[in-house]
């Protein structure tokens, strides 16, 4: 049987790889794994060193059934991390993981390459508390992940029925699919290919490849839709990168690189006014946020900001904050394109494509639409307060807790960032002082020697200063300004929440309309009133089928909002992982760099 | 004890001195002096008193007010206790408690506690010294004023009150307002002191500018020290992290604190420099005052040899304190040199070390964040932001 045919375009060739796989226990193949490179499928370098995705197990609904197909499918995550695409249950392929895409971490992947294949997926996507070098997932041999039923993963995937959103408990996704090359082999179909939908659109990912076409027999249709993910070693293919934002004009140019066959071309340039991101912004919150979507949150109005720039003052205040508007604004868009369900809103694409966009008037703090939306802001909060919901599943309720204690905590956390980089900045200027007042004294100095020493010390704490508004910047960009997206996507998070809660108290209000009319119905058959009677039994069919709607309306939210909840904790791990590796790495940097300065102060020598 | 300031200091056996301990009640410190000699003008070969900072600036200013010593350097006086950087921080802290979570207050109360710790080693520190120096200088140990506040097991206080009735600090107050203007406006007869005068005015004007961009620089690198604290408190870190961090701060401190405290230490001893300038100024004036009285005498003809004995007077201290003069500014030079040159490079060393001992924990973490679960990652930012205090 041929299950799919998938198009796995890497950084140096593409990968076609063509399972015929039987259902049997491929599972458990992975041994396979990493020596060779699975089945046909030329690798692509490194493959071998990882095992990891052993794609066996790759989703866990995937796995389950005797359909390879589904491991085929290489769930979502195999193509985070590596071309490979689907794995064959037998010859899972081994991609070329690179824990944090565009982490050009040496670190990581050295080790990796030591591994054998041992290690278990986990690893790879490092959320889940697992220890690069610790026993992969608690299997003796990788491959034998099958074997293990549920070791690692905190949860069981194994439940099936469910609608794979709880396999999404554990807070990592990947560590379910490390379990799941063993477990999918027990778990039922049904769940797996939810699962499966689930995850591919999970892992849909910005670096998605555009030309992924996979003709699916399989029931994960969503896979068509599903973009492989390029490692991350190749740009993105779908990379909105906010580039230069010009202090000029207030406007942004979205640079888009793009394999996606949706898009016409492959990249292309757009100029943006900050009014079109939150014009983006609105459109896509009013049309998704109800259905639980967690919609990405943009950068928030800033008028001091803008004022200054405006006004063209030419220092450092006001580029910081181009820099940090225009770094912001890219990071939005990249999370909007990296959603599954946002990418294919027309509105999307509009923004990235077209060349001019009307003037999106409605973000005008006091026109007209800015008035309504004001309103409706306040009457939902005084709304939040009333609504006491009965909250029949408890995960919502801890979830909602965490979000909360998480808010509270990096708002706190941002202050003191904050304060951090004012300091590191007047520390910056303390030593540019400094070192011209070392300088003069050197000059002053008779003693020759000294003389120069005195010198020297002052060019080295120049050099200090340049390192500490370095740092400073660094601080900024790679710390607070990730804080400020955290706090503001948690938000985003806590309004899903709060659109959940809408359509529950929807549903609770039908179903106490109905409870009126059918009383009623019962007075007027009290009243005898054959006519009035009528028209209450047809309210009556009518709110019954609202009732059922609503319930019906809730469930989905529900389970949209626990999808994505679960997505977002996911991809907040990675993100902050590789920002904050990112971050030391450069501490790490500096550190060298004051080595060497002091060393050159070779003071023994000149005395 | 880092003597790091000054070098060659309390080498000689024969009269050792050093400050084993001191109390701190309040803001006020009592130092326990502890001396040990062979020189058989004490009573005992070792003993102990204690003191307080008002005895040393008692001792400072009696040196400075006799007119045998007119010639020297003497050592600058340690300054007072300042402990009200650290109280200032106490009082911020109380008044900031409610905001704060209990792991903030109790990081940033142990912060402030080794702050005031470390204020308080700075000035024993300061003091010994300048016991040192004078046990070092081969005139100035002699002295009776010296001994007596070595050896004497009373309280100075009623010799302190007495001394201020009798100079009523007036030699130090008209130093301290006239030898600028003095020391600039004396003709130089003498080379050697024309060009030190040079020397020691503008170097004091450029070691005090130093001395306080440095101490700025030692503040801000304070400030993100708290800062740091506070970010880990927030995101509560372990115990065993706090240990650490917590060497790590007073190590980086340390490192800044050798700097300014040696510039601020020159900045005073070159101050003692130019009142050595000053003296001798005062003295070249006065005999040259003593000349023109002479002079007028003789046109007089009344109270000549009255004059002329005064004039041999004035030339007399005015050849004893250039003579004097020049060999303390001498050995001034290069002991200063010496010290600076040592400081600047354990500076330096400091620096290095430090930043290798950052960069390997940093690279540990690095990799530690790689294993640890989504909880923890927060964690593993501060136990770096930390490090880089």
């Amino acid at each position: 049987m041929l299950f799919f045919k998938y198009l796995n375009v890497c950084s140096i060739n593409k990968l076609t790889l063509i399972f015929t796989g039987s259902t049997s226990k491929s599972e458990d193949t992975d041994p396979p794994l990493d020596d060779e490179t699975g089945s046909k499928v030329e690798q692509a370098k490194e493959t071998s060193t990882d095992p990891i995705i052993n794609i066996t197990g790759d989703l866990p609904a995937s796995d389950t059934q005797q359909p390879p197909t589904t491991n085929k499918i290489a769930d979502p995550l195999l193509d985070l991390f590596s071309d490979t695409p689907a794995v064959d249950a037998k010859k899972p392929i081994q991609p070329i993981p690179d824990l944090f895409e565009d982490e050009g971490s040496d670190l990581f992947t050295e080790p990796r390459q030591t591994k054998p294949a041992k290690q278990p997926q986990k690893s790879l996507f490092g959320e889940p508390d697992e220890d690069l070098f610790a026993e992969p997932l608690g299997a003796t041999s990788k491959k034998t992940i099958s074997q293990e039923p549920k070791t690692v993963t905190p949860k069981p995937s194994g439940d099936g029925g469910d609608k794979g959103a709880n396999q999404r408990e554990p807070a990592d996704i990947f560590t379910e699919e490390a379990v799941i090359t063993a477990p999918t082999v027990s778990k039922t179909p049904g769940a797996t290919s939810k699962t499966n939908g689930v995850h591919s659109e999970e892992d849909t990912d910005i670096f998605a490849e555009a030309t992924v076409e996979l003709s699916l027999d399989s029931p994960h249709n969503e896979r068509k839709k599903d973009m492989t993910a390029k490692p991350s070693a190749s740009a993105p293919s779908l990379a909105a990168a906010a580039a230069a934002a010009s202090l000029t004009k207030p406007q942004s140019a979205a640079l888009e690189e793009t394999t996606l066959p949706m898009f016409r071309t492959k990249t292309f340039t757009v100029r943006r006014r900050f009014s079109d991101f939150l014009g983006l912004y609105e459109k896509l919150s009013e049309k998704h946020g109800p259905n639980g979507f967690i919609v990405p949150p943009p950068p928030e109005k800033s008028i001091l900001g803008m004022t200054k720039v405006k006004v063209g003052k030419e220092d450092s205040s006001s580029t910081d904050f181009v820099e940090r508007r225009r770094g912001a604004l890219e990071r939005y868009l990249q999370r909007v394109v990296n959603h599954p369900s946002l990418i294919q809103d027309p509105d999307v694409r509009e923004f990235l494509e077209r060349e001019e966009l009307p003037r999106a008037v409605n973000t005008q703090a006091l026109s007209g639409a800015g008035f309504l939306k004001m309103i409706n802001k306040a009457t939902d909060a005084v709304s939040k307060m009333t609504i006491k919901m009965n909250e029949s599943d408890v995960w919502f309720e801890e979830k909602l807790q965490e979000v909360e204690a998480a808010d509270q905590l990096f708002r706190k956390l941002h202050t003191l960032v904050e304060s951090l980089v004012v300091h590191r900045k007047e520390l910056s200027l303390n030593t540019a002082s400094f070192a011209k007042s070392a300088a003069m004294l050197g000059s002053a100095e008779d003693n020759t020697a000294l003389s120069r020493a005195l010198s020297q010390l002052a060019e080295v704490e120049d050099k200090m200063e340049q390192l500490h508004q370095e740092q400073a910047a660094n601080d900024t960009f790679s710390f607070a300004e990730l804080i400020a997206d955290f706090i503001r996507l948690l938000g985003a998070v806590r309004g899903s929440f709060d659109h959940r809660m809408k359509a529950w108290q929807r549903w609770q209000d039908a179903q106490s309309m109905l409870q009126k009319k059918r009383e009623t119905e019962a007075k007027l058959l009290w009243a005898n009133k054959p006519d009035k009677l009528q028209l209450a039994k047809e309210e009556i069919v009518e709110w019954e089928a609202k009732v059922t709607q609503y319930e019906r309306d809730f469930e989905r939210v529900s389970a949209t909002v626990r999808k994505e909840v679960i997505r977002f904790e996911k991809e907040r791990t990675k993100n902050f992982k590789r920002q904050i590796i990112k971050y030391m790495e450069s501490l790490l940097q500096s550190q060298q760099q004051v080595k060497c300065f002091y060393s050159s102060l070779g003071m023994k020598k000149t005395m | 004890p880092i003597r790091s300031v000054s070098v060659d200091l309390n080498n000689d056996a024969s009269l050792l001195i050093d400050i084993p301990d001191a109390l701190c009640e309040r803001d006020k410190v009592k130092f326990t002096v502890h001396t040990k000699t062979t020189l058989s003008s004490f009573q005992k070969p070792e003993f102990s008193v204690p003191r307080q900072h008002e005895d040393f600036i008692w001792l400072h200013d009696t040196l400075v007010e006799t007119e045998d010593y007119a010639g020297l350097i003497i050592p600058p006086a340690p300054p007072k206790p300042d402990f009200e950087g650290p109280r200032e921080k106490m009082h911020k802290l109380g008044e900031g408690e409610a905001t704060m979570t209990k792991e903030e207050y109790t990081k940033m109360k142990q912060e402030l506690e080794a702050e005031y710790l470390a204020v308080f080693k700075k000035t024993v520190q300061v003091h010994e010294i300048f016991l040192q120096r004078l046990s070092s200088h081969p005139i100035l140990n002699k002295d009776r004023n010296f001994q007596i506040f070595l050896e004497y097991d009373q309280d100075l206080s009623v010799r302190r009150k007495n001394a201020k009735e009798m100079f009523g600090g007036f030699f130090k107050n008209m130093v301290k307002s006239a030898d600028e203007v003095l020391i600039s406006g004396v003709k130089e007869v003498d080379d050697f002191f024309e060009q030190e005068k040079t020397f020691l005015l503008d170097y004091y004007s450029k070691i005090k500018d130093s001395t306080a961009k440095a101490e700025k620089m030692t503040r801000s690198h304070k400030n993100i020290a708290d800062d740091y604290i506070r970010i880990s408190a927030t995101l509560n870190i372990t115990m065993s992290f706090v240990s650490l961090q917590k060497v790590e701060g007073r190590v980086a401190s340390d490192q800044e604190l050798k700097l300014t405290e040696l510039l601020r230490y020159y900045m005073r001893d070159i101050q003692a420099a130019k009142d050595l300038l000053y003296r001798r100024a005062r003295a070249l004036a006065d005999y040259e005052n003593s000349n023109k009285a002479l002079d007028k005498a003789r046109l007089k003809s009344k109270d000549i040899p009255q004059a002329e004995e005064h004039q041999q007077q004035c030339l007399q201290k005015f050849d004893k304190l250039s003579e004097s003069g020049k060999k303390e500014l001498t050995s001034f030079k290069g002991r200063r040199v010496v010290a600076f040159r040592k400081n600047l490079i354990e500076m330096a060393e400091l620096e290095i070390k430090h930043a290798k001992v950052r960069s390997s924990i940093q690279l540990y973490y690095i990799c530690f964040i790689m294993c640890t679960n989504e909880l923890q990652y927060a964690w593993g930012i501060c136990k770096i932001l930390c490090e880089q205090i």
